[in-house]
């Protein structure tokens, strides 16, 4: 703005007379464009993602304990606290777990679902609409709603209402963790909240196949039903099926809202970013040992992905196909 | 705003004076959720208190506020079950309260957090329940004013007892027998909670063992212990507990609806209780685990502490002295017309004709029979320990031994970061 100004200031009127020669002010400089556009988003990288990584890293060497502006240096104590902290290395696994039932599931109910709704005649936006709309619910009102009324431990929950019709005995769905019952409770409500968001992204791919390659399979002889799936369908569904695989990996990683919300004081059924809150912002505070199990997760991650590359191959460009 | 002064405007300063508004809208907007209102004079201040369950307890905290007119103070009210958590984080910044509510832990303390106010109490020192003072004593300061003391036990229901011929339990034992009878395919015997975190000191105590001794060294880790947390893994496991309630321990909701006979609970739910049961109620202490143990009460409670790093610090003082040492009135106000907590100023116990016949009578006897006040140097970490302890051997089927070497180790270097 400051620039209109002062232009308008510097040369009113005689625009005319420069109209000759290109102007070459500010706005036609290309490094300033350049700055103008990615600057914002720059400072906000730094100042939200890159500075809070340095300070979690500073922090990590340090004894912080209820401040994040620590004095007492203690080399790699925190590392050593929190590798050989069981509940660290256990939410590893936790997230192993989780990542192996819930990455499949999703994957194959959501490719169901976008099936289904594919071959409606009729009423298909309000079956996809439908099916959509619990993607806009938010974890934790959903994790309320699954806690409280779906599976709660009392007669009138709805889950044990209804084993109650078979005479099954009353089950503490969260309470007790033996037999495990809390990830039927997790990894429903998920799905629930996350099967409509893929189911979109599979219908999309869907209505990309060429109707030409199913009337040439017809015709070589393909059965509709299973064998036109399997050699059609589901060959033309690769590259959505991987971007889908890809954001479930990523968003089973970020889980934390309904882990948080379900379970409570337990030592059980806690990915890593449930843990490393209740190391450093919990009731302990300790920031220093949160930010070096922060550090490790990065390191583990910056790891997976190198492999993940070197496996599928992202980043190599086109020519590698 | 030269706009508004004069008769015709131009489009220049119109246009500053709308610019200048929406700033200042903006800044207003930004101001308002930060728990400081309006601020039009005074000093104001902001106090944090957990969310209580009772019916108007909200009001009569911004009431006590309303009152006081040297300061302006607003009131966060916490809802949710981690007051902890937000509270401890919002301390390191700049939005931390300048005063709030919490339990006696040394590590707010030592980590200069909380404001010595040995000189407000002093003058009433006497007035005090001692063990109320002693819970907030370090070396030789006082670093906190009780407001109420909340004895926990359990309650049950009379009818139910008698229906199944059962007598009040006297032991951990007789409990589960207890449990184990009154159950039926409506009503389970007892709650504890879902996550069992409330009986895990009452337990230790009932066993005859202790937090910490008086050197604050471990004194949990005994074999009454071990035989307890055995005898919890098999209430947890008999089918006579009830599991995953609709609403946790501290609020009366479970007893009250049936969904149980025998539940642990605190003094503060007696007269929402009472009021749904009627006569029906009756209450006892957590009962003694081993020969070597006794009944035990978990003397739990609230009490105001002034965030020492706060630059209004000393107003926030003043203020805890207007409210809390001289409004009697108040204090009275709070400990007995909503819930029900003992007063632990000895003059407002005395005068406290609700707490002095019935139930709540029985009530305030356990409480000086049973009951165990605060230990300053058990702190939240602490507490997190323990509460792994019963998560790993009662919820879970693990080796209590291993699960409390697994809880020595947290506690020990809490102990070694705390005290050297």
């Amino acid at each position: 703005m400051s620039t209109t100004t002062t232009r308008g200031l510097a040369r009113p009127a005689p625009a005319k007379s420069s109209g000759t020669r290109p102007r070459r002010g500010l706005r036609g400089n290309s490094t300033f464009n350049f700055w103008l556009f990615t600057g914002p988003f720059l400072i906000g990288l730094l100042i939200f993602v890159y500075v809070p990584i340095g300070w979690s890293i500073w922090l990590s060497f340090f004894e912080a304990r209820f401040t994040v502006t620590p004095d007492k240096f203690i080399g790699f104590d925190n590392y050593r606290q929190m590798l050989g902290n069981g509940n660290f290395t256990g939410s590893l696994l936790t997230f192993t777990v989780f990542a192996a039932i819930i990455v499949p599931t999703t994957w194959a109910l959501s490719l169901g679902l976008a099936l289904m709704v594919n071959r409606l005649r009729f009423m298909r936006a309000f079956f996809r609409s439908v099916f959509f709309l619990p993607t806009a619910c938010s974890y934790v009102a959903a994790s309320l709603i699954w806690k409280m009324s779906i599976f709660n431990g009392v007669r009138f929950g709805l889950a044990n209402t209804v084993l109650g019709w078979f005479g099954v005995e009353n089950i503490a769905w969260l309470a007790n963790p033996d037999p495990p019952w809390y990830w039927l409770v997790i990894v429903t409500a998920r799905l629930w909240l996350q099967s409509g968001f893929y189911m979109i992204l599979f219908l999309a791919a869907l209505q990309n196949i060429p109707d030409e390659l199913y009337e040439a399979a017809a015709i070589d002889g393909a059965k509709p039903g299973w064998q036109t799936f399997r050699y059609i369908t589901l060959p033309q569904l690769r590259a959505t099926s991987t971007a889908v695989i890809l954001l479930l990996l990523i968003a089973a990683y970020q889980a934390f809202d309904e882990f948080f919300n379900l379970l409570s004081k337990t030592t059980w059924g806690r990915p890593p970013l449930v843990e490393l809150y209740y190391t450093a912002l919990g009731d302990s505070q300790d920031y220093g040992a949160g930010s070096a199990g922060a550090v490790i997760l990065t390191l583990l991650i910056c790891a997976v992905t190198l492999l993940q590359g070197k496996i599928m191959g992202f980043g190599r460009g086109d020519e590698s196909k | 705003m030269s706009a508004f002064s004069k008769s015709n405007w131009d489009r220049r300063s119109v246009l500053r004076a709308a610019m200048g508004l929406a700033a200042a809208g903006g800044l207003a907007a930004c101001g308002s959720n930060n728990g400081r209102g309006g601020g039009a004079s005074g000093d104001a201040l902001v106090q944090y208190f957990h969310a209580y369950g009772e019916a108007g307890t909200e009001q009569a905290i911004k009431k006590y506020a309303a009152a006081y007119d040297k300061a302006n103070v607003t009131t966060q009210w916490i809802t949710g079950s981690n007051f902890e958590s937000k509270l401890f984080a919002s301390l390191l910044t700049d939005n931390a309260p300048d005063l709030f509510e919490f339990h006696p832990q040394i590590q707010l303390v030592t980590s200069g957090q909380v404001l010595d106010l040995t000189d407000i109490v002093e003058p009433v020192k006497d007035d005090f329940n001692q063990a109320d003072i002693q819970s907030h004593t370090v070396d030789g300061k006082i670093y906190g004013v009780r407001m109420i003391d909340d004895p926990q036990f359990f309650f049950y229901r009379p009818s139910l007892f008698e229906k199944a011929g059962v007598e009040v339990p006297q032991t951990l034992d007789e409990l589960i027998e207890v449990a184990a009878k009154l159950t039926t395919d409506k009503v389970k015997g007892v709650y504890l909670g879902n996550t069992l975190q409330a009986v895990i000191r009452p337990m230790i105590w009932a066993a005859g063992a202790d937090t910490l001794d008086e050197n604050n060294r471990i004194a949990y880790h005994t074999d009454g212990v071990v035989e307890g947390l055995k005898k919890m893994r098999k209430l947890f496991t008999s089918g006579d507990l009830l599991l995953d309630a609709p609403a946790d321990y501290w609020d009366p909701s479970a007893l009250n609806q049936g969904l149980t006979a025998i539940q642990f609970c605190g003094m503060w739910a007696m007269p929402a209780m009472q009021q749904t049961l009627g006569d029906d109620l009756g209450v006892f202490p957590f009962p003694q685990v081993t020969d070597a143990g006794k009944p035990s009460v978990y003397n739990g409670g609230w009490s105001m502490f002034v965030n020492a790093k706060s630059d209004k610090a000393d107003e926030a003082k003043e203020y805890v002295k207007w409210l809390w040492i001289d409004q009697k009135e108040y204090q009275e106000d709070w400990a007995l017309s909503y819930g029900f907590h003992v007063p632990p100023r000895t003059s407002i116990a005395e005068s406290a004709d609700k707490l002095k016949s019935g139930l709540p009578a029985e009530g305030v006897k356990l409480f000086t029979d049973y009951g165990h006040f605060d230990n300053i140097g058990w702190t939240q970490a602490m507490i997190k320990a323990t509460e792994d302890v019963f998560a790993d051997c009662v919820r879970k089927d693990g080796d209590p031994e291993a699960a409390l070497d697994k809880c020595d180790k947290a506690v020990n270097t809490e102990l070694k970061k705390l005290f050297g």
